[in-house]
């Protein structure tokens, strides 16, 4: 596992398509990451596929599910991944208790080398939605493990603070159900849960297409996690460039400040210069 | 060949125009339609049929398979499923054994409201693509196969799709191999090397070789194991895709149609033959070459057909077998001339080679004889994975 020295903060974005307007990198763990956008593997149609999405994308982190999965096997995911040079993220997908996430946990650091996971309970298969009984519980001893532990979670405040103070390194609450395609179901939820947040926010399932990734960063998400809108879709190389752009559109609008919403029309010109607005003198 | 194999010259050892490493439905489809066109041939496997090809279900179709992204493979596998009626004809009349060939079509249900969302897109796309399927409500899947649970909320049929025995295809494939003098050597081949003349060596296990003009390696996902480090051979993009499928037996008529089903996401599939077994697949895991069979993975595939067939668990569960698919990064098989001068690449079928093995035969004895390839078929040549 290539793990990249620690340095602070102040370092332009890898990504160019990010823009060089702020200071802006994205720091996980620790980790400086050149993209907001982290993928995940599940759904595609075959590797080469998955290979081209990936490239689209820019992603430097891809999240893989270990439950079913052989790190030894050649000409696996875990194959393309190291080619491309993007960091592993094993994830527990599958478990529905906190002793199998664990388990799968401890097995994916011995055969890939890193104590990053993204930890999944599942509460039953029909919804897929996180057990965050388990979540929590199998959290809190992956972090005395020292495991650097990434949660996925339902779009609970409550819960995200408590994951965050029990040592998680980032919290990852949906947008909707996995998989479902149905977009940010409580964008009110997640804008409460970044307010609160010491940990980066990574809004993890449920976007269907590009303006639902963009949303997730306009209410302030650090990065958002994708997989069946790019491996699903008709040409998922395209869907992968579309996601990018979304992501640092919307990181972008993050920073810039949206303008308040207001009831009636504001004309913008011409009329009185807006407070602090320096006057432009009419050329002749 | 009971001789010492070493060091003996090249012109003692067997010799064959072709020797087809892998008796699978590729390799012996390869070696019959080879000897056929008058090549003599030889087969090395030391179990012939017990691979992929004995583990697979044997749908040929195309149709209800296709993808998005794959289009190439589509069109190779309608080449074939279109050559499969004359490709049958000649194994029946050759081999005098029946092959358990139907017809029927396969009929695609959804399990429910978003899986038949998944299938209206993928009808939607089929439709694009000028393939043949119809749309069927719940009741109209049921009144065409009555063992449906009431709970299926509609499908597609797809009339052009067909399904084979395929045991009994490689049981008609080394009878009609043997009648047109074809030789199957029960040993498995471990090395090719380069002999006299522009022949070729084929090491076996036992430690003696055969001669050979040329050697097409047909060994599924075992293919690697002959081809990597062949000069001018780059690594064997072919991996294995672990798969569990089941047989169940039951009543006669049972089902009549392949069905096949989407349930919360997942695909499963059912398939009758004519004595009654039906057969119940199948997982798709990166598992490496791993043999098991798993509670999870028997679980799985009984739970999601009894959505769809609630009888199913009524019937006798009379196997549970574990293969592996020849997986590529494509999907699509390496069919087409790798490694050194002489040596053909006929593997990475993955999910396909009980449907492809027409083509596959076709591509290779036009390499073989000299006769011009399918057009079809270019998209698989093993050169497109060179760097």
């Amino acid at each position: 596992m290539p793990t990249m020295p620690t340095t602070p903060k102040t370092m332009h974005t890898a990504d160019p398509q990010a823009g060089v307007f702020d200071d802006d990198t994205f720091v996980l763990a620790g980790e400086k990451l050149g993209s907001r956008l982290i993928m995940g593997t599940g759904g595609a149609p075959s590797l080469e596929v998955l290979d081209e999405a990936l490239d689209a994308s820019g992603t430097e982190l891809t999240t893989v599910a270990m439950r079913r999965l052989d790190p030894a096997a050649r000409g696996s995911v875990l194959d393309v991944l190291r080619r491309r040079g993007i960091r592993v993220l094993p994830n527990t997908a599958g478990c529905f208790t906190a002793g199998e996430a664990i388990l799968t946990a401890r097995l994916a650091r011995e055969a890939l080398g890193t104590d990053w996971v993204k930890l999944e309970v599942i509460a039953d298969e029909r919804t897929l939605l996180p057990d965050p009984i388990e979540t929590f519980d199998a959290a809190e001893r992956l972090v005395a493990d020292g495991f650097k532990v990434l949660p996925y979670i339902g779009d609970d405040p409550a819960l995200a603070r408590r994951l965050e103070q029990a040592g998680c390194v980032a919290v990852m609450p949906l947008g909707a159900p996995i998989g479902s395609g149905l977009g940010i179901r409580n964008p009110h939820n997640i804008e409460l849960i970044v307010e609160a947040a010491g940990v980066p926010v990574i809004l993890d399932a449920g976007v269907g297409t590009a303006s639902d990734a963009a949303l997730a960063m306009e209410l302030g998400c650090d990065a958002v996690l994708l997989a069946s809108a790019v491996t699903r879709a008709r040409r998922p190389a395209l869907m992968a460039a579309a996601m990018r752009a979304a992501v640092t559109a919307g990181r972008q609008a993050r920073l810039a400040g949206r303008i308040p919403r207001l009831r009636y029309a504001e004309a913008s010109s011409p009329g009185r210069p807006p407070v602090g607005a320096v006057p432009v003198t009419p050329v002749s | 060949m009971s001789d010492t194999p070493t060091a003996r010259p090249a012109s003692d050892l067997p010799r064959y125009d072709v020797a087809v490493l892998g008796g699978g439905v590729a390799g012996l489809s390869i070696a019959w339609r080879a000897a056929r066109a008058g090549l003599s041939v030889a087969v090395v496997d030391p179990a012939p049929g017990t691979g992929a090809t004995h583990a697979s279900a044997g749908m040929l179709a195309p149709v209800s398979e296709v993808t998005y992204t794959e289009e190439p493979l589509l069109r190779l596998g309608l080449a074939s499923l279109a050559a499969w009626p004359g490709f049958r004809a000649e194994l029946e009349e050759d081999s005098g054994v029946a092959i358990d060939h139907r017809a029927d079509g396969t009929i695609e249900v959804a399990g429910s409201a978003d899986d038949m969302a998944v299938l209206d897109e993928l009808g939607a796309f089929e439709t694009a693509l000028g393939l043949r399927v119809e749309r069927l409500t719940g009741r109209e899947c049921r009144a065409l196969e009555p063992m449906l649970a009431p709970s299926v909320r509609g499908g597609l049929l797809a009339r052009d799709d067909a399904w084979v025995n395929p045991r009994l295809v490689v049981r008609a494939l080394l009878t009609a191999l043997s009648r047109a003098g074809g030789a199957v050597v029960l040993d498995r081949a471990v090395a090719i090397t380069p002999s006299g003349g522009g022949d070729l060596r084929v090491r076996r296990e036992s430690g003696e070789e055969i001669h050979a003009g040329r050697v097409v390696v047909a060994a599924g996902a075992r293919s690697p194991e002959l081809l990597d480090g062949l000069p001018g051979a780059p690594d064997t993009p072919v991996r294995p895709v672990k798969g569990q499928i089941l047989r169940l037996r039951g009543p006669r008529g049972f089902l009549t149609r392949c069905v096949r089903g989407l349930v919360h996401g997942t695909p499963v599939y059912l398939v009758p033959r004519g004595d009654g077994e039906i057969t119940l697949g199948a997982t798709a895991e990166e598992l490496g070459f791993d043999q098991r069979v798993t509670a999870g993975g028997v679980y799985g595939l009984l739970r999601d057909a009894r959505e769809l067939v609630p009888g199913v668990t009524e019937l006798e569960l009379t196997e549970t077998t574990v293969g592996f698919r020849p997986g590529t990064p494509d999907n699509l098989p390496l069919i087409g001339p790798a490694g050194p001068p002489g040596v053909v690449a006929a593997t990475g079928h993955h999910r396909a080679g009980v449907l492809l093995a027409p083509i596959t035969a076709e591509t290779v004895v036009a390499l073989l004889t000299g006769a011009p390839v399918p057009e079809v078929a270019r998209s698989c040549d093993p050169g497109r994975f060179l760097p």
